[in-house]
């Protein structure tokens, strides 16, 4: 029986993790670049204390603009700041930017090229208030829209250097934001480079292509995997727009089988993008798709949702050592 | 060089925004239809706006201190490229492409023409984006204004009154609303009522004025009324759709104009006679 902490708390912060982690990245990167880019703005609608971006208030608060609880003005006022020269991150929770606030940010922002990043908070499952504030299609939702980045970052380590080049990369970017303590997985050395997957591990039985942080739980379920005799490779897939197609066509040549993860529906994000991708090229293989089914979820802590929807590191490794290959 | 540093005067104004209805017509006739009403009916707030008002050099259009003006209702393009050509950014073999396959002037705007500020026509884009822009021009110590054209029909659209709160509560001295009451909207006379429009726009923290928006003298008078008042201001214009012609202007109150070919040339003369 697994033990389950009967807590639904938490404004969006992903599980508490035994590890290292480091605290509001997203804010604490864009403070820093604030520094040293005197046209760098924050926006929010009211979610300021949910979204991390407040080290960024602290330390420049005329450069800060709340609107209330306004989203499309939100992203309507970051447009405008864009379009007299300054870069404006807007952060708050993803599904009311996402669902709500749609509209503007594809004709007032990505129709112009507009130098807006959106930062969507709460990203897939992470939120424990339910369907309404869980953005579990937002990659498929952003991906559609013409002239925008999409990017799901892995951990802390990513996260402050996706922020760092959205900040420096002219154009309109959608990047999930994880908040609070936010784990550190990956090692100093690692670099995120926009539109570039990275193979974190080589293996020969199974490939795994992940994203967000999901690839956390994709090396650890490698490392399970390899304890029950199954070679695990993994590519971390932190650009789902525009998508590494080289990248990823390399990685699928050297394994017999895929996994995709992603903290996403399983329709329209990453194992859709991989499906698509192999299909086009002619390289068809056998994928098992981890992700979200079709529906609304429940309330409940991080860790009670992941269990019960499939997005825990003991589905992962089920997939990659259990006889699923034959349907 | 347009030299909007000087205020022209009521009947230089009135001539102008002739001259922009002529271009307009000429537009619309070598299509058969368009937006003409509505581009009509704004013609005296733009000629007022352009050559009064704002401070800008149509030679230095990335000016990063240049006055902006917004047209939030993308579908009156027609009138935006009118005070374009006016202006010679546009040409008149440019304006001649008006709404036709691959021309860079659609029916509704894009801010890939020169001179147009921003990308409408889905509603309610505009005055967010004059609010982001006045935040951005005060923090950059530019004296830069922006004005934002809108129209009665967007009041009815939530983004509005969400960017009017922000205006006012920001403190933004510097942004306009410039706001267009034709009274029709795509299925008719107003299918939802948004009276009393000044009282909303004044219960939301803005300067009103209200005027006769095809009165140039009324025009005129309401920005100097409001010019120099703290926060941000609103004219509610209340206009004519098709003033200026009066066969437009009966063909009942008509969000979309089809005219016949054979009667652009017999309304051209009547925009002339009606002009004296």
């Amino acid at each position: 029986m697994v033990e389950l902490k009967n807590r639904a708390g938490g404004m969006g912060e992903v599980a508490e993790v035994a590890g290292p982690y480091e605290v509001a990245p997203f804010g604490t990167a864009l403070a820093e670049l604030g520094k040293t880019m005197p046209h760098l703005v924050g926006v929010t609608a009211d979610m300021g204390r949910y979204s991390d971006i407040l080290p960024f208030r602290d330390a420049f608060p005329d450069r800060f603009f709340n609107v209330g609880m306004a989203e499309q003005d939100a992203i309507m006022v970051a447009a405008g700041l864009a379009k007299v020269g300054h870069v404006a991150f807007v952060a708050t929770y993803s599904v009311f930017l996402t669902r709500r606030a749609l509209d503007f940010m594809a004709i007032a922002c990505a129709h112009s090229k507009a130098d807006v990043k959106v930062m969507g908070g709460s990203p897939g499952l992470v939120n424990p208030y339910g369907g309404t504030h869980q953005a579990l299609e937002d990659l498929a939702v952003m991906r559609m829209i013409p002239d925008v980045t999409v990017i799901d970052p892995c951990d802390a380590t990513e996260l402050k250097q996706v922020v760092k080049a959205a900040a420096e990369t002219p154009g309109t970017f959608y990047i999930r934001n994880i908040r609070g303590k936010v784990p550190v997985t990956l090692d100093d050395s690692y670099r995120f480079e926009i539109g570039k997957s990275r193979v974190l591990r080589e293996g020969t039985d199974v490939g795994i292509v992940s994203t967000g942080f999901m690839t956390a739980r994709a090396l650890e379920a490698a490392d399970r995997a390899a304890e029950a005799g199954v070679s695990v490779g993994v590519l971390h897939v932190p650009t789902i727009k525009p998508f590494d197609t080289k990248g990823l066509l390399e990685f699928a040549s050297r394994y017999p089988r895929l996994v995709t993860a992603e903290n996403h529906l399983r329709a329209g994000g990453l194992g859709t993008l991989v499906v698509e991708t192999l299909f086009d090229a002619a390289e068809a293989r056998p994928v098992i798709r981890i992700g979200l089914r079709d529906r609304f979820h429940p309330c409940g802590s991080q860790d009670y949702l992941d269990r019960m929807f499939g997005l825990d590191t003991d589905s992962i490794t089920e997939a990659l050592v259990a006889d699923r290959w034959d349907h | 060089m347009t030299d909007t540093t000087t205020r022209r005067s009521v009947a230089e104004l009135t001539e102008i925004a002739h001259r922009l209805r002529r271009r307009m017509m000429r537009m619309a006739a070598d299509k058969g239809e368009g937006y003409i009403a509505q581009g009509l009916g704004i013609a005296d707030m733009l000629a007022a706006v352009y050559w009064s008002e704002l401070r800008f050099d149509a030679e230095r259009l990335d000016d990063p201190d240049r006055d902006r003006f917004l047209l939030s209702t993308g579908h009156y393009s027609i009138a935006l490229y009118a005070v374009l050509a006016e202006l010679g950014v546009l040409t008149d073999e440019e304006t001649a492409t008006y709404a036709l396959n691959g021309s860079d002037l659609p029916m509704s705007a894009f801010d890939e023409t020169p001179g147009v500020e921003i990308t409408s026509g889905s509603l309610g884009h505009g005055l967010g984006q004059g609010v982001g822009m006045a935040l951005g021009l005060r923090l950059k110590g530019s004296p830069a204004t922006v004005y934002v054209e809108l129209s009665d029909g967007e009041l009815q659209e939530g983004s509005t009154w969400e960017s009017a709160m922000a205006a006012s509560s920001f403190g933004l001295d510097g942004l306009w609303a410039l706001v267009d009451c034709n009274g029709i909207q795509a299925d008719g006379p107003m299918v939802m009522d948004i009276e009393s429009v000044a009282a909303k726009w004044s219960a939301f923290g803005w300067s009103v004025e209200e005027v006769n928006g095809n009165d140039m003298a009324e025009i005129v008078a309401a920005f100097a009324a409001l010019r120099g008042k703290p926060g941000p201001k609103a004219i509610i214009l209340r206009t004519t759709p098709g003033w200026g012609v009066p066969t437009i202007v009966a063909r009942d109150r008509a969000h979309f104009v089809r005219v016949h070919e054979d009667e652009w040339t017999k309304l051209l003369a009547e925009l002339e006679e009606n002009h004296g």
